[in-house]
């Protein structure tokens, strides 16, 4: 989205939505029949005999008369679709329902024929929830049948930024925990070990080369050039927004380190380039290693 | 002793199986006793991958097989695809079971769909839990990235273009067009189409990639001896190996010195040539494992079809197409037939032993076969008798 299109403007498109008022009537397809009626009351399990009997419909029945098919047209008049293209627009581009509330003013007889018009209401945001920002919007509908209201529909909706999921989190075991508590500190530590002086990544309880079991570690420099890397697509990585740059780079002292490439445009992405560590906190207890282009 | 594959059997590949991985299971083992002549009550040993989610007694149940003296699983994903033969092998050969069935069954795309992040494997509190830890949380999380990895330095140290990749995309779906068992039967592609393909790692593109599928196929492995009496004539194993390399991680091998290779495939060659006593030129048809096409290269060299960065002018010519001096995965491989770990390779192996398969190649010698790459991997030579 451009960066103009701020909150300011959201709640002027609402206004001038609202201010548009009562959609004009969208008349059901067919007026309320027998057959539709009996479809519903055994797809529900409702063996109430009264709707047979007296050749009414099921109130809650309502909305079903003026559904739209299987392959509805847009309708440039429907107030839901309208707010919900300016939020799309905005970056809040996922949804949920989060209220619906009916009122029926009386039943739907045989062979009347209703028509529903919408209107939008309410808008609030932007707020924090545990989906994401977003803006709540709530549409009144009203179903008639001529002039007679016969029911009415509250009808609230969530339209929200999909917050980014955190990064994975890597599993720790006594042998590696010297590394992440070295992160959350700001530290690149290199396995060392403390009979021979190997130095390694990654990291475990032995020394392959003099076969001592005594790891220590170094603090890295924090500095190397980019071995290998990927710039990333598909499908999506937790805690990662495509297309991202992960390089896996050979530190001064020797060690090869993955990381991903942070503010880099993928097409400077180059083996050899110089490099510097950085830190990506993800909260009090993970930092994650990454790298910045000299 | 000589040990022998007598039967083959599989499921139909598709999108959606819509049965369970445990019925797949035993619809490929059942199909493939019937192909060897054999009844569920002649099988005592039975194995598969640790990745297959149905157990050998599961399996064992439901045919009905009243005892097992032996059952096994191998490791480390499709690397473990010729590995269940060697078991089998091994454990005919040591007596220790008349007739073995390898299997494997998944419902790769319905299911579980190993393309994706996996939070499993990044949280197992395993060995493997921890390396992934190296990886995951840093955005390298999917098979296709781990081997983009690779696949970058191959180019930076060797040079050649991502046409190289996608010339084995071309020759594998040239292949799967005429195969009807194939998902792209019928279905070829240029090198256009492949360079037009989106990215999902650079210097991978999706045409790069194996599909993803839902299926199941099963091979009976017994003596020689017993071969002879049975239904089909037998697909003989003349070598089997496994073999894992220096530092070796699964998918990230990415600390050693030959980063741009695969060394574990190194391991496994110099065993099967020495155990067949065939060398490279004595192959006109392999089967390679090919999940990501970058791979099927670094296998060529690793097994000395071609020297170290040359694998890309070897693959130039037309050398793996229909026809050329190695044809390759002459059923579509997994990039044109179905993914089924590299075991629906095997049993083309043994069509083309047979002289049954559709893209049969004539007077082809030994047949080779190659399990997953980028991890401890296997692999295993068939020729007739």
């Amino acid at each position: 989205m451009t960066a103009s299109f701020d909150a300011a403007d959201i709640l002027d498109e609402a206004k001038r939505i609202i201010a548009a008022g009562e959609s004009p009537p969208r008349v059901a397809r067919d007026a309320v029949n027998m057959p539709m009626v009996r479809n519903w009351l055994e797809a529900m399990g409702d063996d109430n005999p009264v709707y047979e009997r007296d050749g009414l419909a099921p109130p809650a029945m309502t909305q079903v008369w003026t559904m739209r098919g299987l392959r509805p047209a847009p309708d440039p008049h429907d107030p839901l679709a309208a707010m919900s293209a300016v939020l799309d627009a905005a970056g809040f581009t996922s949804v949920v329902a989060t209220n619906c509330e009916q009122t029926y003013h009386r039943y739907l007889r045989e062979g009347e024929r209703v028509a529903v018009r919408s209107k939008l209401v309410d808008i609030t945001g932007p707020k924090r929830t545990a989906l994401g920002e977003g803006w709540f919007f709530t549409t009144e509908s009203t179903w008639y049948v001529g002039a007679e209201p016969v029911a009415t529909m509250l009808f609230r909706i969530l339209k929200y930024k999909p917050a980014p999921r955190a990064a994975l989190r890597p599993v720790v075991s006594p042998d590696t925990e010297y590394f992440w508590a070295g992160t959350v500190k700001g530290e690149l530590r290199i396995w060392r070990c403390e009979e021979c002086g190997a130095l390694r990544h990654p990291p475990g309880p032995s020394c392959p080369r003099c076969g001592a079991m005594r790891p220590g570690y170094v603090v890295a420099a924090g500095t190397g050039t980019v071995y290998s890397y990927v710039v990333h697509h598909h499908p999506p990585v937790p805690g990662h927004k495509a297309p991202f740059v992960v390089a896996l780079v050979e530190l001064r002292e020797g060690v090869r380190v993955m990381g991903e490439l942070l503010d880099c445009d993928p097409a400077e992405a180059r083996i050899g380039a110089p490099v510097r560590v950085d830190f990506v906190r993800v909260d009090a207890t993970l930092a994650l290693p990454a790298w910045r282009l000299s | 002793m000589s040990v022998a594959i007598v039967g083959i059997g599989a499921t139909e590949f598709s999108k959606d199986s819509g049965r369970s991985e445990l019925k797949l299971a035993v619809e490929a083992v059942r199909a493939a006793l019937a192909d060897a002549g054999l009844a569920p009550s002649d099988v005592d040993g039975l194995v598969t991958f640790t990745m297959d989610t149905s157990t050998e007694i599961a399996v064992a149940r439901e045919l009905g097989v009243p005892e097992l003296t032996y059952f096994g699983q191998v490791g480390y994903g499709g690397g473990a695809a010729c590995g269940i033969v060697q078991q089998a092998v091994l454990a005919v050969d040591a007596g220790l079971a008349d007739v073995v069935v390898c299997y494997r069954a998944l419902n790769e795309r319905s299911g579980r769909r190993f393309g994706q992040v996996s939070h499993a494997l990044a949280g197992a509190p395993t060995s493997s839990g921890v390396d992934a830890g190296w990886h995951y949380p840093m955005g390298l999380a999917t098979p296709a990235a781990m081997v983009a990895m690779v696949a970058q330095r191959y180019l930076h140290e060797y040079g050649g273009s991502t046409e190289d990749f996608g010339r084995v995309a071309v020759a594998s779906r040239r292949h799967a067009a005429t195969n009807p068992h194939a998902w792209f039967h019928k279905r070829p592609i240029t090198l256009a189409d492949h360079q037009a393909s989106r990215w999902i790692s650079e210097p991978l593109r999706l045409l790069d990639c194996c599909q993803e599928s839902d299926g199941a196929v099963a091979l009976v492995v017994t003596s020689l001896d017993r071969a002879r009496d049975l239904r089909q004539p037998p697909a003989v194993v003349a070598a089997t190996a496994q073999g894992s390399g220096p530092d070796q991680y699964v998918m990230t091998s990415y600390y050693r010195d030959d980063v741009a290779g695969l060394p574990e495939m190194g391991v496994v060659a110099r065993q099967l040539w020495r155990r067949s006593g065939y060398a490279p030129d004595d192959v006109r048809v392999a089967v390679l494992y090919d999940h990501f096409t970058p791979y099927v290269l670094m296998q060529l060299e690793a097994l000395g079809f071609c020297p170290r960065g040359e694998a890309g002018r070897f693959l130039a010519d037309g050398a793996i197409e229909p026809g050329g001096r190695l044809v390759l995965n002459p059923h579509g491989g997994q990039l044109g037939e179905a993914y089924i770990h590299g075991v629906n390779g095997i049993a083309e192996a043994v069509r083309q032993v047979r002289g049954t398969a559709v893209n049969q190649v004539p007077d082809l010698g030994p047949v080779l076969v190659t399990a997953g790459t980028g991890v401890p991997t296997s692999a295993l030579i068939l020729c007739g008798v």
